[in-house]
């Protein structure tokens, strides 16, 4: 049933939406002035985007974020959706209430707090057992464990839809529990995994405050330089590589929400074929 | 199946102990591998904060006391030290800062809910094409990079920025406005960003609403302003806390927001940590403050648990 919407909402909703891409809009234009100074239009130039080319402590932190962020979002992967099968699946064990506390408190716990806490971790980890060094490795563990919570959350409320029936057919028929799982479930839960996947690696390659923390000496995210570049003043250079990731990430998104749209979409349309659906 | 005929004479076979111990224990390998990492790197880091607030800043690596020591007759000694805490009530600054972060995280919150309200409102009642699109709108500025979000802000509220370059052109002002490094600008930036986080989880209640209801008021005689504060406003509720909490908590703890936008002498809490761990890398104390810190989060992510399960539940 549809409602017409009064003119007022209307405003209030182009409004809104103006304020959350009015400063990302005016980013990308900047990032082609040819002239340093943000108040002086000095003329369209790509001279930001090529002296970016030749930034070796830009590239080196880029390369460095993006191989952290496909580890910890490949680990926050697995573990979330192992985290949301038992939630969804397992309505009573030892360990659910917490389970359920520890999966839904990152979401809001202020990071400098995260950060902190691991931080001390690590360095106790450090003196007694000796491992692990602070670098890479302590940010991939730190970012695991954080955007572990955003794959739950996803997983979870997609395996909640999901028709159990299937799954219990199949194992009818002869499967395995583990087997019918992945035969028919899993195709049904893989848009979300590719979704929360590109999340976490989205989460992992921005975050600032937990890496600084729990990093040590020579390891350098990307979000870690360009913090302290900003710090610094004017820098035309981060225009450009700020509106290549806001650019970048806008394109993936779009692509793939029109991509799980269809998808989503097909296997409805399958599963009404199929009598599954009423 | 035919479990008889394969079962030899004494006792379930090897193979059947093994499919029995799976159908028996088998969610466990499920369980376990996150309910540990979790609780290893999530929770016990907590345990390990609280045990180092009590202890003292030391001149070794790490730079801090232990709290538990043998002596050499093999007598566990434990020396709390409560300094640190007792510092955290006698310093002004922790408690101004404190006290600065719950206003500045309130009233941000305040306002992104009077914004975010009307705009989920009016994207639950579109039509579900029009839906689609609007979500994807507010879901694309949490995608892409939060610190670089705020760095735009800086481009259009700085003294040289696009606001103040409308303004003047237009002669509203005569002299650009000093927003940048105060605490306005802190405000704006923790609206804009968080924005979207009031958004969807109010959408989400809002677009379950019945909307029979809402006929059956009218029916009945109800304006449509008394429908929404008697019918919509209390159903929604849930979405407003969850909301209001996905946005309130972090909000306080914010570092990136008033470390670029606001003035030097900004005390949000979360710098004031930063200050104290990179600055005067006093750790028992950051680790005190942190655990206070905690403590008063304890509630509202209590509030925020509690309702945001309750949605995920149905």
């Amino acid at each position: 049933m549809e409602r017409r919407l009064s003119p007022v909402l209307v405003t209030f909703l182009l409004l809104g939406i103006a304020l959350l891409y009015v400063p990302m809009v005016v980013l990308i234009a900047y990032s082609f002035n040819a002239s340093p100074l943000v108040s002086v239009w000095g003329g369209f130039s790509l001279a930001w985007y090529a002296r970016l080319a030749h930034n070796r402590q830009i590239l080196d932190a880029a390369w460095l974020s993006l191989r952290i962020g496909v580890i910890a979002s490949t680990g926050a992967v697995i573990l979330g959706t192992l985290a949301a099968i038992a939630l969804v699946r397992f309505t009573r064990f030892r360990g659910r209430f917490m389970l359920t506390a520890m999966v839904n408190a990152p979401l809001v716990m202020p990071e400098i707090i995260t950060g902190i806490t691991q931080l001390l971790l690590f360095i106790s980890m450090l003196h007694v057992i000796g491992w692990p060094h602070r670098g890479a490795l302590t940010i991939i563990i730190a970012h695991i464990a954080f955007c572990t919570s955003y794959v739950t959350i996803t997983v979870q409320s997609r395996l909640q839809s999901a028709d159990r029936s299937i799954e219990e057919a199949a194992m009818d028929l002869g499967a395995g529990p583990v087997g019918a799982f992945v035969d028919t479930t899993l195709p049904i839960i893989a848009p979300a995994l590719v979704s929360s996947w590109l999340l976490c690696l989205t989460l992992s390659l921005d975050d600032l405050v937990i890496s600084s923390l729990v990093s040590g000496p020579g390891a350098s995210t990307l979000p870690m330089v360009i913090y302290s570049k900003v710090k610094l003043g004017v820098t035309p250079d981060i225009n450009a590589l700020a509106s290549l990731i806001i650019c970048v990430v806008g394109v993936c998104v779009i692509v793939a929400g029109v991509a799980m749209r269809r998808t989503e979409r097909r296997q409805n349309a399958e599963r009404r074929l199929a009598g599954a659906d009423p | 199946m035919n479990d008889a005929a394969t079962r030899a004479p004494n006792g379930p076979a090897p193979r059947h102990r093994l499919a029995h111990w799976f159908a028996r224990h088998g969610k466990w390998l499920i369980i376990l591998p996150p309910l540990t990492y979790l609780f290893v790197f999530f929770l016990v880091p907590f345990v390990f904060a609280l045990k180092i607030s009590f202890a003292d800043l030391a001149l070794r690596v790490p730079p801090f006391t232990d709290i538990l020591t043998m002596s050499p007759d093999h007598h566990i000694h434990l020396s709390l030290n409560l300094g640190n805490f007792r510092y955290l009530f006698t310093d002004d600054v922790y408690g101004l800062s404190y006290l600065y972060s719950l206003r500045t995280a309130f009233f941000s919150t305040l306002v992104c809910l009077v914004i975010g309200y009307p705009m989920a409102y009016a994207i639950a009642r579109a039509s579900k094409s029009a839906q689609n699109v609007l979500l994807l709108i507010i879901i694309l500025p949490f995608w892409t990079s939060f610190l670089l979000r705020v760095y735009a802000l800086e481009g259009i509220i700085s003294d040289n920025g696009l606001l103040n370059t409308v303004l003047l052109w237009f002669g509203v002002i005569h002299r650009p406005l000093q927003i940048m490094q105060t605490t306005v600008a802190v405000y704006l930036g923790i609206i804009y960003t968080y924005l979207p986080f009031m958004i969807l989880p109010l959408f989400a209640t809002l677009e379950k609403l019945d909307l029979s209801l809402l006929e059956a008021a009218a029916d009945l005689g109800s304006p449509p302003w008394r429908s929404f504060l008697d019918v919509t406003l209390p159903l929604s509720i849930p979405g407003v806390i969850a909301g209001s909490m996905l946005v309130f908590i972090p909000a306080i703890g914010e570092f990136v927001i008033p470390s670029l936008l606001g003035g030097p002498d900004n005390l949000m809490i979360g710098r004031v940590l930063w200050d104290e761990f990179f600055g005067n890398r006093d750790w028992p104390v950051a680790a005190a403050v942190s655990i206070v810190f905690l403590v008063f989060l304890v509630g509202p992510i209590a509030l925020y648990q509690h309702y945001s399960v309750k949605q995920m539940e149905g």
